[in-house]
């Protein structure tokens, strides 16, 4: 493999030897084999299968629930309810821009008190075989006294409307509504003089958006196996974001002792935010206990749409205003999140992204998280940014069309950069959103020609990305390779990157160290896969345990030669002697393995990191899309991305992640969205309907990698995962309103919504 | 219920299972024959991690009946590598990174085979209409198609 040598910019002038090459991937073999075992396909002697019984209401006290007939069917081995768990109240615990709350938690996985959506489920049966178990549920009596289901913002705010949690009253800042509400908390951040900011403006220019709930379409249902053992400890092999997370929600869900929980992170088929909440490992575990037997339990696609994940639809308003000369000077949103069934929408996310890569003295950023009768949200990649990004770089576009300006020239004017100020409070450390700003305006997509009934889109977003707990443990072998073991489930090739940022340190080809992802009980404690963090935070305690090692083998050589330590360096791979000693020459990691029994036992350190912070990741799209005026079908004919990386460990899987976001922006944009009947059932619940895009929907997607340090991270790295579904979304409706003059401020511009638009300005 | 006894070729080799009438061909391969690498994504037909090839012709596993494979030939993804050689497709799939969870990477290179056996000199535009049936959510699509259209020029000249 070629040895890359680059540099990282801020951080001297370190050349690197493994970091920015592109090593073929260490778990690529058994993912193009078939070999890859994902959550559905492990197995173990004696297994039944669970399946979960859900509610034909969308809103609908549960009276009572009778499962004896579906106990006496054959082949059935056990039923449960919520009377099945411990009765945990719901209480909602802030942690940061966000909270948890256990007992909304336990009621996702089964419903206590009330059906809150179409699908919830509220029994699971445990048999022999997938179908008697769905065909004994069918036999589960349920008294219910049907409700009258809230099915949009609208309703859900309305004088009188059903509430979907008696004795919720509204939390947060701003003005609230007395009583029991279905806003369960509103975001305010304020700052500077919001009347004087708009009084001094000469362009205000406004507007109201909406965009539906989406789901994040991983491919690879839920899936989940469990065995309860005669001892009371269990097993629990898990397609999950993070397994010691699956470990601590069982523990707290089911009451066990997490002391007895083990859980295996299997091969995951994609998350992107969606498989970090457990809704299978309670039920299946419980289900064990009572059976006896392991319990497999995976998800039917249509259970995937209606149960599980989707992110906020919204309703939101938002006006900003500035100088004939460009400068913005005021900003003000309301931002409506649909939380779905419990508290918990990405609102407070969308609140400190929105606006926020601008500089803009004088602002109010309201947002309202509001509980209806639809699936609870998960986070979806960026939570909440997407959204917000719709309103304002919609706007921010506008503004340029009103001022004569070149849409990024008005960005770059208004830019944040390091020291400024970001709404919700702190100060940006060195970010790369002007650089990556320049890089799309000297882009060649940016200077090309387009045609007749097409447009070209910019916008731009950020994300501020995750640091969190992670940890690893390098040990070197007998011959000088190494192992790397970290607990973050490879979602898209961090195991490659972890092996190249060991491999760097340790002066030695990626293909000498091999990764791997522990369970539970063979690493130490890594927060979820997500936040953009993994590369970030989990691949610091790399670099800090291989820091470590380095030492060691440094001390080995010493010990070897008999000199000290201080006279070794490390050089590519080999202790080199020093000062005094430069006679000894020098040792290969290889030689100083081979000896290590003899020099003091084996070779492994461990380390672990809990940054604060994590170091935003700031991207801006291109798009050039052409619209059919008799069909209102939209094709995407160009599509670049720029972002900031800090510094790209493996550069194909930082353009892959720049990619597929991208891919999903543009499906949300154009296509995706959960249709609903009267009742709040979802129409679409499958891939024909709910309709993402294909191959055949998408022309190659450029990349282009902009690398600003990040100062808090030893290579410069900065989480690249999320970022790129920031800005999609505006782009694709930048560029539609260039093709046609249009301007959508509704989510999806599908074909009839776009044909319509034009037929209405025409007429 | 009495269960049906099928004789196939799987990868080559002769198989014979017993299912039920109403059992899907994925079922039975990753269920009673262990071949778990044929993924389960929708059960519709839709997403295409289930593509197999049935007597020469590209299917979603969902879609066919497992009694419906009697007396013919069924390849999946692990008859794909010759012994210890990956195809062109599989070898170029790890060269550009064209995966990322790797769920729907089977159904892909089952797909992308057929694609290359049928046209071995695709446009980027076939390519894309031809692989239309195999849903990925991570990589946008882009590494996928340069894989298989390095892998068809790879193949060309391994013929020529």
């Amino acid at each position: 493999m070629s040895a890359a040598a680059d540099t990282t910019r801020g951080q001297g002038e370190r050349k690197f030897k493994q970091i920015g090459s592109r090593p073929i991937r260490h778990d690529g073999l058994d993912k193009v084999t078939g070999r890859a075992r994902f959550g559905a396909d492990y197995t173990l002697p004696g297994m039944i299968h669970g399946v979960f019984v859900r509610s034909p209401y969308a809103h609908a006290r549960i009276l009572s629930i009778d499962t004896s007939a579906a106990e006496k069917v054959p082949g059935v081995r056990a039923v449960i309810t919520a009377e099945d768990f411990p009765d945990i109240a719901m209480n909602w615990i802030p942690t940061g821009p966000t909270g948890i709350d256990f007992g909304a938690n336990q009621r996702t996985v089964l419903a206590r008190e009330k059906a809150l959506y179409h699908g919830h489920a509220f029994a699971a049966v445990a048999a022999t075989s997938d179908e008697i178990a769905r065909e004994a549920g069918k036999l589960i009596k349920v008294e219910w006294e049907v409700l009258e289901p809230v099915l949009s913002i609208e309703a859900a705010l309305a004088p009188g409307a059903p509430i979907l949690h008696e004795g919720q009253e509204t939390q947060g800042a701003g003005d609230k509504p007395e009583g029991d509400s279905n806003i369960t908390n509103q975001v305010l951040f304020e700052g500077g003089n919001l009347d004087a900011g708009f009084s001094e403006a000469d362009v205000i220019v406004e507007g109201h958006f909406e965009t539906p709930m989406v789901h994040q379409g991983y491919i690879e249902p839920h899936a989940c196996l469990a065995n309860c053992r005669e001892d009371g400890t269990s097993e629990i092999w898990a397609s999950t974001q993070g397994h010691f997370n699956v470990k601590s929600e069982v523990a707290l869900i089911t009451g066990m002792d997490p002391n007895s929980i083990k859980v295996t992170p299997t091969e995951i088929g994609g998350g992107f935010g969606g498989k970090i909440p457990v809704y299978l490992e309670p039920a299946a575990i419980v289900l064990s206990r009572k059976s006896g037997r392991p319990v497999k339990m995976t998800m039917t696609r249509d259970e995937v749409f209606r149960a599980t994940g989707p992110t906020s639809g919204s309703r939101m308003w938002a006006r900003i205003g500035a100088k004939a000369d460009g400068t913005f000077v005021a900003c003000e949103t309301r931002l409506e999140f649909e939380a779905g069934a419990f508290r918990g929408s990405p609102v407070g996310a969308a609140c400190m992204t929105v606006f926020t890569p601008y500089e803009i003295p004088n602002f109010k950023i309201l947002g309202i998280d509001i509980v209806l009768n639809k699936p609870r949200v998960a986070a979806y990649r960026a939570p909440g940014a997407p959204i917000a990004a719709f309103a304002a770089e919609q706007l921010i576009d506008e503004l340029a069309g009103k001022l004569d300006r070149d849409p990024i020239d008005l960005r770059l004017q208004n830019a944040i950069e390091e020291g400024g100020r970001a709404k919700y409070g702190p100060r940006f450390e060195a970010i790369g959103f002007k650089q990556t700003l320049q890089a799309a305006k000297n882009h060649p997509h940016y200077k090309a020609k387009i045609g007749a009934n097409q447009g070209r889109g910019v916008a731009a977003g950020f994300w501020f990305n995750a640091g969190m707990q992670s940890s690893a443990t390098v040990s070197v072998n007998d011959d000088g390779s190494a192992v790397v073991r970290t607990g973050n489930p490879d979602i898209g090739g961090s195991r490659a990157s972890m092996a190249l940022m060991a491999a760097e340190e340790l002066g030695i080809d990626v293909t000498r160290v091999r990764p791997l992802v522990g369970d539970t009980d063979s690493v130490g404690y890594c927060d979820v896969t997500g936040g953009s963090r993994v590369t970030y935070a989990t691949g610091m305690a790399v670099i800090e345990a291989t820091r470590q090692v380095v030492d060691h083998l440094r001390a080995r050589a010493a010990t070897m030669w008999d000199i000290e330590l201080d006279s070794v360096e490390w050089q590519d791979g080999n202790a080199v002697a020093t000062n005094g000693d430069a006679d000894k020459g020098s040792l290969s990691i290889e030689e100083i393995a081979r000896q290590m029994r003899m020099t003091g036992g084996p070779v492994v350190a461990s380390a672990s990191v809990n940054p604060p912070a994590a170091g935003p990741a700031f991207g801006v799209h291109l798009c050039d899309l052409e619209v059919d005026p008799e069909t209102g079908v939209t094709r995407i004919l160009r599509y670049t991305v720029v972002q900031d990386a800090g510094k790209a460990i493996h550069p194909t899987y930082v353009e892959g992640q720049f990619q597929g976001g991208a891919a999903q922006g543009i499906g949300w944009a154009l296509n995706e969205e959960y249709l609903w009947d009267a009742e709040g059932k979802v129409e679409n619940s499958g891939f024909l309907d709910y309709r993402m895009p294909v191959a055949s929907d998408l022309p190659m997607i450029d990349t282009q990698i902009v690398e600003v340090a990040n100062p808090l991270h030893p290579y410069g790295v900065r989480g690249v995962g999320e970022t790129p579904i920031v800005p999609p979304l505006a782009t694709v409706a930048n560029a539609m309103h260039a093709a046609t003059g249009v301007r959508f401020r509704t989510l999806p511009m599908s074909p009839p919504r776009v044909l319509d638009a034009i037929e209405s300005q025409s007429s | 219920m009495a269960k049906i006894r099928v004789e196939t070729t799987i990868n080559g080799e002769e198989a014979e299972f017993l299912c039920a009438g109403h059992q899907t061909l994925l079922e039975v391969l990753r269920d009673d024959l262990g071949l778990t690498g044929t993924k389960e994504g929708c059960t519709t037909g839709d997403c295409g991690a289930c593509s197999v090839v049935l007597d020469g012709r590209l299917v979603p596993a969902c879609l066919v009946l497992a009694p419906e494979a009697e007396g013919r030939t069924v390849q999946t993804v692990e008859g794909i590598a010759q012994g210890s050689t990956l195809s062109a497709v599989q070898q170029k799939f790890l060269e550009h990174g064209a995966l990322q969870c790797g769920i729907c990477t089977p159904g892909f290179v089952v797909a992308a085979e057929k694609l290359i056996e049928k046209n071995p000199d695709p446009t980027e535009e076939e390519a894309r209409y031809f692989l239309a049936g195999n849903l990925c959510r991570c990589t946008g699509y882009d590494k996928i198609i340069r894989a298989v259209l390095d892998a068809a020029a790879v193949m060309r000249e391994g013929t020529a």
